[in-house]
Formats: C-alpha cells, structure tokens, sequence
C-alpha cells in the first residue's frame, strides 16, 4: 500500500500560498460548488443499490419463485387435462410464486433502509444529505421502480407462458382487463409491499426485526383465522381473510376467498394508504431521532 | 471555522456533554481530547447534525449543518471507520457518497490514490482490516475537497506509517489553511500533531489553549544532573541559591532549572559533570491529572469549567506567559506523578518555541 504525502492532487499551490498568507481566508477548493437536489440523492441511491450483491440474490431468487412456480403449476394443470373449467382464468395459477416471491422484496426493502443502521452507513448516508427527508424519498423511489420494473417483467413473463401452456384445454381466454390486472396490478401491488417494508426497516431500524415483523404481517392474520373456529369471532375471522395479504392479492387474479371484503382494485388503494401513512410516520422519525 | 456555544446533550439521566464553548479555527490542527466516555463523539455528530442538541448551538461559517447545500465539499468527517456496507466495494462507497453532492465522480479515483487504497478499490469493504478502514473513511472525508475536516480517532488501528502518514495529511491540510479538528484519548498523539488543544472530561470544557501552552502549563520541567563531585556541586547549588532535590542514584534534580545556568556554575567551580539534561514530564501524565480533576469540576456549580477555558484563551492572546513561574504554580503537586521512571517520551515533547 503506497501513502503519497501529497494530500490533494488537485490543491494548486496558489491556494496553499493564498491560505497562509490570510489565516482565516480558509481554504478554497477547486470542485465547483453544486447546489445539491434530489437527483443527486438519486443517482446515489441507484449506485448504493445496484452495488450490493444482497439486492441481485433477493431479486434473483424473486424471479426464479415467480417464473419457476408459475411454470410448475401451468405445467402440472395443462398435463391433467380439463382441470379447469370453463370460467376459471389461466393468470391465477400466478398466485403461488407471486406469493412466495413477495417474501424475497419484503426482505429487500427492510434491508434498504435497516441494513444502513446496522453498519452505521446511515450517518454517512445523514452526513452527505441533511435533509433526511429527501434520502428517504430517493431510497422509496428506487425501490419502487427496480421492484416494479423486476416484477413486471416476472408477472408478464409468467402470464404469457401460463395461457400458452393452457392454450388447448379448457380455461377461457382472459380478458384485457384480467390481464391488466394480473401483471401491471399486480407488480405494483408487490412494490408498494416492498416499499411499505422499507419504511418499517426505517422505523425500526434493525433488519431482521423489520423482515420478521413484515412476513408476521403478511401471514399471520390468515394463519390465525384459519384456527378461529368460534362462532361469536365469525366476523373477526371474516376481515381476518378478507384483508390478508394473501387474499388482496389474490384478488388481483380474481381467485379471492370470498365473494365480500375488498374487490376489483381496492387492494391497491388500501396499501397505497399504508404507504402513505407509514411514510409520513418515517419522515417525521427520521427528522426527530438521532442517526 | 466551527463554532460550538453552550452545547449540551443529555441521554436520558447521563448528561454527555454539558455546556461547551469553544471555536476551531482555520490553518491549524485542533486536537479535540478527553477520556473514554467524555463526549467527543457525541460533540462531533452534533456538528454534523446527526444528534440533535439538548441545548446550544453549533454553526459552520455561521451556517448550521443542515443549511449547507452541498454538506460533503464544506466538511469532510471521518466518523466510524467501520460504518461501511461490507458488500459494497470502496470505489461504490466512495461514488455513492460522491453522487450524493454532486461531485465528480473522477475525485473517487483521485481520494483512493491520496489514501493508498487504489489497488484494492474493486475489493469488498468487509475484508479490510481496520487500517483500510480508516483509510477508506479518510478518502470519504476528503472526496469533496472540504475547507473543514473532522476526523474522530482517525489512528486506531493504523500500523506506525500509516500513523506517520495521517500526522503529515492532517498538518499539510492545515498548512492549506483548512480547518481540522481531530479527536483522540492519547495525549502523546495530539502532542505531535495539534497546535491547538481542546481537552473535555465527563461532557465539561477542561482546556482550551494552545498546545506550545498546554505543555508550558502542565508538564513540570527539571534538570537532571549526575556527577562524581557531588557534596562540591551541592555546596556551589546551594551557594547560588538553586533548590536541588536528590533522585537517588547518584541523580540530582533543579526544578524548573536552566541547565546553562547549572553547567556555567560547574565550570565556575570546576566541577566534572556526567550528565546534565532538561527532563519533562510526560503530557499523558499531565492530560491524566487534568482529566482527573474533572471529578471536582463536576460537583461544582455551572461556570467552573467554561471560565477555565475563557481564562486560557485571554492568557495566551496577551503573549507568551511567564515561563518560568508557570510550572510551579500547577495546583498539582506533580511530584509523584513525574518520577522520571519514563522520560523516553521527555526529548519530544519539548516545546521548540519559548
């Protein structure tokens, strides 16, 4: 390892002469002055998450559960012949990986915002950016587009494979909306999840307590309704289902558990306003607590 | 230049820092110094606004921290030097932090280089020893080529170059006319490279002075003497006036003498002398006994330790103090403090001016 002497290649002599001759004139540094925004804080976070190898591992097995159960369940149903019936749609035999996948940007977005705190880059991150709002946006508006863009491309893949493979039994052709739904609807659906948890890796600070507490919420209400047997909990047990995550999502493949509780696009709008009030919730301890 | 007044900062019952005033000033090294524990660090993330003060202010060329537009090309901050994602490599960290200020990303390969560290900027930041680690927190500080740097405890875990590598960086960045303020618990470090010090104990304002002063203050100095005429050069002592001490061995010690004054006096008498030499205490010694009174100052009222530091400063901006009283007068007594059992670091840490 060589150690130059020479501090600053580019601190010109002049300067250095300038300085000593009048003590408190102060240094002045040849890199122009750049009165910084919110771009700058985005090709920041672009660099930060395209730069660890944690984001290409959970993308990429987010994928592979996406493609590789979707593939598996289009498979084993257009092998069995006429399983499906005549209204039942070909795109929610996406469900399953896309459930499971959701795991893999849960755990991409706490690590977004916890895995800062837990080496401390977070002061650095505070440092460079004192507006700590605005790093927080930039770190939601790249993890948003890199999950949707991933997802997108994922659901769509799927979903074009899927009505291939189904193409000559009997489940009807889906409509434009159907497939809207399953593959833009979807992906945003799964992203603002991902955001949501990369607020709470914000709130909380600690990544495996963000991750635990995320995939607590995403199952443990349908977990827990399904051994709610007691008449008198029969409506807790209802909204338990209806408003799982599983179940919204299924409602974006038309395969819900049951015909009440949130339709059409209602999931969307409901984790919209998660988002909205866990960002304002973030924002504000952002700017209140030490880093 | 950053200027700190009546900063505090409580957690919870601790109260970690307790009303400190003080300024660092451009074109020199400050060195910022106190025990474990006494507020340092918690001082220095309160500059860079990431712990919010209980009370008091701190501005940067009059501006507070979170004012400044492009916060990394004013002020350049060593911190943690493990406060790096392990998997990212130091270039990625480096352009991260870049991207964030707007600057040019070519100044990566330009601080890398300054550092040392450009063989492995591809390499992952969790192999790197603690070493790199500082290095690359160092590269970080300089990226934006920043009028002040704030470097806490930037020669743990250096190896004896990379220590003799920082002490040249932090004074030729000074000689740039830039403000450098530098934390550290060892007074021998500070020694070499601070001109100005700024000493807390337990969050209080302990010193603030300059360093050619501080050793003035609190380092006793004394003239070891050896001879084989020894009852001659006691009797020609005590004729003159000059107070010896014996240090057994055959060693005799003046307090606060001139060894030209003694060795004139020998030749006088023709008396054959071994040995005659300036000896100082150590300042480790001297920053533990001031440190340690920061004990009293603690159960004191308010203004004892910020009227220390004011004291201080209106002394050495009305010239250079009485020498020779100076040592002597240290509430202190320094004698079983400084038996010259370690004078190794004594050559040293003599003051070259006055």
């Amino acid at each position: 390892m060589s150690t130059p002497q020479t501090p600053l290649p580019q601190a010109a002599p002049p300067a250095r002469e300038a300085g000593a001759a009048a003590p408190y004139a102060g240094y002045t540094s040849p890199i122009p002055v750049v009165r910084t925004h919110l771009g700058h804080a985005l090709a920041s976070e672009w660099t930060k998450i395209r730069s660890v190898r944690s984001t290409m591992w959970t993308l990429g097995v987010f994928v592979l559960l996406v493609v590789g159960i979707g593939l598996l369940t289009g498979a084993i149903v257009a092998n069995s012949g006429s399983d499906l019936s005549g209204d039942d749609d070909p795109l929610a035999l996406g469900f399953f990986g896309v459930l499971l996948g959701s795991i893999a940007v849960i755990t991409l977005g706490v690590l977004t915002t916890a895995s800062e705190y837990g080496t401390g880059l977070i002061r650095t991150t505070a440092t460079a950016c004192p507006a700590r709002g605005r790093f927080l946006v930039a770190k939601a508006l790249i993890f948003f587009l890199v999950s949707f863009t991933v997802t997108l491309v994922s659901t769509v893949l799927v979903a074009v494979l899927q009505t291939a493979m189904l193409e000559g039994s009997s489940a009807r052709q889906p409509t434009g909306g159907e497939w809207f739904k399953a593959t833009v609807g979807v992906s945003l659906y799964i992203a603002l999840l991902g955001l949501f948890s990369l607020l709470i890796g914000s709130v909380l600070r600690h990544s495996a307590g963000g991750i635990t507490v995320m995939i607590g919420a995403v199952l443990a209400p349908l977990v827990i309704a399904l051994f709610m047997a007691t008449s008198s909990l029969e409506k807790v047990r209802t909204a338990l289902f209806e408003y799982s995550i599983p179940n919204q999502l299924g409602v974006f493949y038309s395969s819900s558990l049951s015909d009440s509780g949130p339709s059409g696009w209602d999931p969307l709008w409901i984790m919209i306003g998660a988002v909205v009030v866990a960002f304002a919730g973030s924002w504000l301890l952002l700017e209140k607590r030490d880093v | 230049m950053i200027e700190i007044a009546g900063l505090s900062k409580r957690y919870g019952e601790k109260l970690a820092v307790d009303g400190l005033t003080f300024t660092v000033r451009p074109g020199t090294v400050t060195g910022f110094l106190g025990p474990n524990g006494a507020g340092k660090s918690t001082t220095m993330r309160m500059i860079l606004g990431l712990d919010h003060p209980t009370g008091g202010d701190v501005r940067i060329d009059g501006r507070h921290y979170h004012e400044l537009a492009d916060p990394l090309t004013y002020i350049g901050a060593l911190l943690d030097a493990k406060a790096v994602h392990g998997g990212r490599s130091a270039r990625n960290h480096l352009l991260c932090l870049a991207q964030s200020n707007g600057i040019p990303a070519r100044r990566v390969g330009e601080v890398l280089e300054t550092v040392g560290l450009t063989a492995v900027a591809r390499k992952k930041a969790k192999g790197f020893s603690l070493g790199m680690s500082q290095r690359l927190g160092i590269a970080g500080a300089l990226l934006g080529d920043p009028r002040i740097l704030m470097f806490d405890e930037p020669v743990n875990g250096l190896d004896p170059e990379g220590i003799h590598w920082i002490r040249g960086l932090m004074k030729s960045l000074a000689a740039q006319g830039r403000t450098v303020f530098v934390s550290s618990h060892l007074m021998s470090e500070m020694a070499l490279t601070a001109d100005h010090l700024v000493v807390i104990g337990q969050g209080r304002l302990l010193a603030d002075t300059t360093m050619a002063d501080f050793i003035e203050r609190n380092s006793r100095s004394w003239v070891r003497i050896r001879t084989p005429d020894r009852e001659r050069l006691l009797d020609a002592l005590h004729t003159a006036g000059i107070a010896v001490v014996e240090a057994g061995d055959g060693l005799l010690e003046v307090d606060g003498g001139r060894p030209e004054r003694i060795g004139e006096l020998a030749a006088r008498h023709q008396v054959v002398l071994h040995e005659l030499s300036v000896r100082q205490s150590s300042l480790e010694d001297a920053f533990m006994r001031l440190t340690a009174q920061s004990v009293e100052y603690h159960a004191r009222p308010e203004p004892a330790g910020q009227s220390w530091g004011a004291h201080r400063i209106a002394r050495t901006a009305a010239g250079p103090p009485a020498p020779k009283a100076a040592p002597t007068t240290t509430p202190a007594t320094p004698a079983p403090l400084t038996t010259p059992t370690t004078p190794a670091t004594a050559p040293t840490t003599t003051p070259t001016e006055g």
